[in-house]
């Protein structure tokens, strides 16, 4: 107590200023606190929030298309859609190299399914193209083969393309490879190529390497064993259609200079790929296709969320789509009109018992309250199996109807596979979740207040009407908006009872991931209902408080 | 002070028991005509049988069991002639509603709940009130009550045989019982469940107790943003968590399989079991942190000042007292997993197939009856899990009541 008495500041038992140590306790006991919750904050970090932003992520990934086609969306950006022309041949030459990497991947179908969303007969387009990219290849490599036999072995070629000094260019390719597959790529591919034939003949250096790479490591052989594929015959083809070349061949005194020289001296065949691309299929040189593609060449795109509420992205910017395929805005619409009448019902029959579970003696309400509780306990998949057997065509209601003659045994109620299945059991389904938090609100109004309201002449109706009810209404807030939460993203009952008229947005986004497997969709339509219903939690958490909400009574 | 004693006169017989009941069994039997065409005559014959049920109450009022009974006796053997023992329990079952509805009109037992004041109106209300509230209790339950008679069906329908309404041995069987015990087909995946569930509840129950202790701190830094985080599995529908999970876990399981060898069915139960647990972990923190709400804290701080260390006093001390909310929140975590399908379809594969999941994939395509047998015996399940939260709900509410506020 000589604290108090000294001039200086209050001390605590150790000698330290009082503040200082309090200070110190306090920090402690937060971090104890901290200490205590991280664990578990930790784990649903990593094992639900990282996934949810993953799939929002998602929704707008579109690395696929500059993925797959590299050297295609580059040269492509110099095209001008609005021309009404096909690209140039240099796109062209690009889509070759780009296409023969990813049929070898066997990564052009994805991509084409990718495109198929957006341009319907993309995936068959480029799904037959990618088989057809070995027939370009061979009328260069009949060519050059029949120039020079020596072509045609897989010894010569490595001989000439091996050296040193090429060790970027490897490096470059495998990450290309590792961007195209996914695969790290990583491993000895035994060979390194000579810096001074890729100077000389830049693309097939490129084409070698990447034939190395890929026969190294994805098909695990030999590379000097091995014949290069047909894109290497082309890509030398390519080089030596530049007349700067031929002189450059002339000084040149490598591995297999006498060949290469030779093959300046022949006339290579003409092909463009312009055309080669044309004989493939009409569509390559339509100007419609190549929008598609350069619309959704960056690596982010809106597309997915403008297709969620019906609209596409098309080179003049954002469109409507056509009448058909305008779906997603009228299924969030029905979604929430569902919700909304599923949360009235649910208000409308939960009021009522909620009061009387209130108002009943202790004994009884808990008696009752048991018959609350069982459905809330019971399986959800019971309960809409319960519903089945009830709602169909030969279920129990209709027999019944039909028993009793007060049915048409030809006219049975569609009570199923519609809107009114979903209803229906949905509303039962979540019937306590609206009874539970009434209750509990209901329990806290003291029954003294309609008393006295009776007692000074009000009615029976103006009593409830304007002494009990508006007390009830933070209870009706609270499981309005808990109900509404849990309404608009059911997926189990909907699928089950709803037919086609009565699914939700919930059962589109399943669609979409097990059946259409257009996951960019349906993490955008995933998306948009997470936003709505985070508004909506945060709205609970503001008006009950997440602390607040009670289980089982 | 004595009792006030007030007696109420007793209705009128002709002008207010016997129109009342006649009317109700004409409407019983305006139904049970129309089953033979002849909805009006039903209805007469019913006021008729109605009149007379008000009749013999009015004059027998002490005798109210004996007359019940015989008039379910009479109604059922009624029944038994003009159909079979299908219409018989139907006549049973009209007849103890009659008998119930003539004594409780005729011994004045509507008004009993109401306070002597109340006018007439007041009270037809306050009964037509109850009588709603009845009608959505029985809402609630009645759904579940076709499934579980169905299950016994000894054929492989979704609905009711004649042999089974008219309660005929032959109509019954419990061969989807035995179908759900004795096939793999539903045993795997029930065995897949059990091992599942309890794993995840673990886990749930084992972090989020930690937790729940961490927020009820005096001094948590951010606890309202923590709580909307740890809450959020609970809110965010399944739909979006499975989603999510799917595009997360399935890289996160091909990255487990070849990097530490383990095999695909064991990532396969991992995923699953954490996308579970993190699904049950908002119940236990909401069961757990109402329980600790509660809690005297100077019982800790006297274990404290005994010499008791932290662990020793969480174990001995807090525990103990918290243990019903821990239940009763890894009851609700394992419920969660144990019912849960969204999330199992999206990250398990054909291995990991649960009971629900089994049952849903049986309900959307091949319709069996075993699914009612499964169901039933759930219900069974559930029943046993509402009657321990039940009974650990008020272990709770007295133990707190205990210990001093």
């Amino acid at each position: 107590m000589s604290d108090t008495t000294g001039s200086g500041p209050m001390l605590a038992a150790d000698g330290t200023p009082l503040k200082e140590s309090l200070g110190r306790a306090l920090r402690r006991q937060k971090i104890r606190a901290l200490a205590l919750i991280a664990p578990l904050l930790l784990f649903v970090l990593l094992t639900f929030v990282i996934p949810i932003v993953s799939m929002l992520v998602r929704s707008v990934e579109n690395q696929i298309v500059s993925d797959t086609l590299p050297g295609t969306i580059a040269a492509l950006s110099e095209w001008d859609s609005t021309q009404g022309n096909a690209p140039s041949e240099d796109v062209f030459q690009n889509l070759f190299f780009d296409m023969f990497n990813a049929a070898e991947a066997k990564e052009h179908t994805k991509l084409g399914t990718r495109l198929n969303y957006e341009n319907t007969g993309l995936a068959s387009l480029f799904r037959t193209s990618g088989r057809s990219m070995d027939d370009i290849g061979e009328v260069f490599q009949d060519a050059i083969e029949d120039t020079d036999a020596r072509f045609d072995d897989g010894a010569f070629w490595y001989e000439m393309m091996s050296g040193a000094g090429g060790d970027t260019l490897v490096a470059d390719r495998r990450a290309r490879w590792a961007t195209l597959t996914g695969d790290s790529m990583s491993g000895d591919i035994g060979f390194t190529p000579s810096q001074e034939i890729a100077a000389l003949l830049p693309m097939t250096a490129t084409a070698y390497t990447d034939f190395a790479i890929w026969t190294a490591i994805e098909d695990d052989d030999v590379v000097a064993e091995e014949d290069p594929w047909e894109a290497v015959y082309v890509a030398l083809a390519v080089d030596l259609r530049d007349p700067s070349r031929a002189a450059a061949i002339a000084g040149y005194n490598g591995a297999g200079a006498d060949a290469l020289q030779t093959l300046t001296a022949t006339e290579m065949p003409d092909l463009t790929f312009a055309d080669a691309f044309a004989d493939l299929d009409e569509d390559w040189v339509s100007p419609d296709v190549w929008e598609t593609v350069q619309v959704y060449s960056p690596s982010y795109t809106s597309g997915y969320f403008l297709n969620s509420v019906d609209r596409e992205l098309t080179i003049d910017g954002v469109e409507a789509r056509p009448q058909n395929e305008q779906l997603y805005i009228k299924l969030f619409g029905r979604t929430l009109w569902m919700s909304l009448i599923i949360t009235s019902s649910c208000i409308l029959l939960g009021y009522p018992v909620a009061w009387l579970l209130a108002n009943l003696p202790v004994r009884t309400a808990n008696v009752l309250m048991i018959l609350v509780l069982l459905p809330f306990w019971t399986s959800l998949l019971v309960r809409t199996s319960a519903w089945k057997v009830l709602l169909q065509q030969q279920g129990v209601i209709n027999e019944l109807l039909v028993w009793l003659g007060f049915v048409d045994d030809a006219n049975r109620l569609i009570l199923m596979n519609n809107s009114t299945g979903t209803i229906i059991a949905m509303t039962h389904i979540l019937l306590p979740f609206m009874i539970l938090p009434l209750y509990s609100v209901m329990k806290t109004i003291p029954p003294t207040y309609l008393r006295a309201a009776k007692s000074l002449g009000a009615t029976n109706w103006t009593a409830f009407w304007r002494v009990y009810f508006p007390q009830s209404v933070p209870g009706i807030g609270a499981g309005s908006i808990l109900v509404f939460i849990l309404a608009i993203g059911y997926y189990i009952t909907p699928e089950i009872v709803g037919g086609t008229d009565g699914v939700f947005i919930s059962n589109r986004i399943a669609y979409h991931i097990s059946r259409s497997l257009n996951w960019g969709l349906a993490a955008a339509l995933g998306t948009i209902l997470l936003v709505l219903v985070l508004a909506l939690y945060w709205v609970y958490d503001q008006i009950v408080g997440i602390d607040n909400v009670k289980l089982g009574g | 002070m004595s009792k006030i004693e007030t007696t109420l006169p007793r209705p009128d017989l002709f002008r207010f028991t016997m129109p009342l009941t006649a009317a109700l069994a004409a409407i019983f039997g305006f139904v049970g005509g129309n089953m033979v065409a002849q909805p009006w005559l039903g209805a007469v014959i019913g006021a008729v049988i109605g009149c007379a049920i008000a009749w013999v109450a009015e004059t027998n009022l002490d005798k109210r069991t004996a007359v019940r009974w015989g008039v379910i006796a009479v109604l059922a053997l009624a029944g038994l002639v003009f159909g079979n023992l299908g219409t018989a329990v139907s006549g049973a079952l009209i007849g103890a509603v009659l008998g119930w509805a003539a004594y409780w009109l005729a011994n004045s037992d509507y008004r009993s709940s109401v306070p002597i004041y109340y006018t007439p109106g007041q009270t037809l209300w306050h009964n037509t009130f109850k009588f709603i509230c009845g009608l959505i209790f029985f809402f609630l339950v009645a759904p579940l009550i076709p499934v579980m008679w169905l299950s016994f069906n000894a054929e492989d329908f979704f609905t009711f045989t004649p042999e089974m309404l008219n309660f005929q041995a032959e109509g019954y069987s419990l061969k989807h019982y035995r179908d759900f015990l004795g096939t793999d087909e539903w045993m795997v995946p029930l065995k897949n469940s059990l091992i599942i569930a309890p794993i995840a509840t673990v886990i749930s129950v084992s972090l989020g107790t930690l937790a729940a202790i961490g927020l009820s701190q005096s001094h948590v830094p951010g606890r309202r943003a923590i709580m909307a985080i740890l809450i959020s599995p609970m809110i965010v529908p399944l739909i979006i968590s499975a989603t999510g999970m799917f595009f997360f876990y399935a890289p996160l399981g091909n990255w487990l399989e070849a990097n530490l060898g383990l095999s695909q069915s064991f990532v396969g139960f991992v995923k699953v079991i954490l996308a579970h647990a993190v699904l049950g972990i908002p119940f236990v923190i909401i069961t757990v942190t109402a329980t600790l709400v509660g809690f005297d804290r100077s019982l800790t701080r006297a274990a404290a000042s005994m010499g008791a260390p932290p662990v020793r006093t969480f174990f001995q001390v807090q525990m103990p007292l918290i243990l019903p909310g821990v239940i009763s929140g890894g009851l609700f975590a394992f419920i969660t997993s144990f019912d849960e399908v969204v999330v199992v379809l999206f990250v398990g594969s054909a291995q990991q197939q649960t009971l629900p999941w089994q049952m849903f994939t049986g309900l959307r395509e091949q319709i069996s009856p075993t699914i009612l047998a499964a169901a039933s015996i759930l219900v069974a399940v559930s029943i046993m899990l509402l009657a321990t939260v039940e009974l650990l709900r008020r272990r709770s509410e007295r133990l707190r009541g205990l210990s001093p506020a």
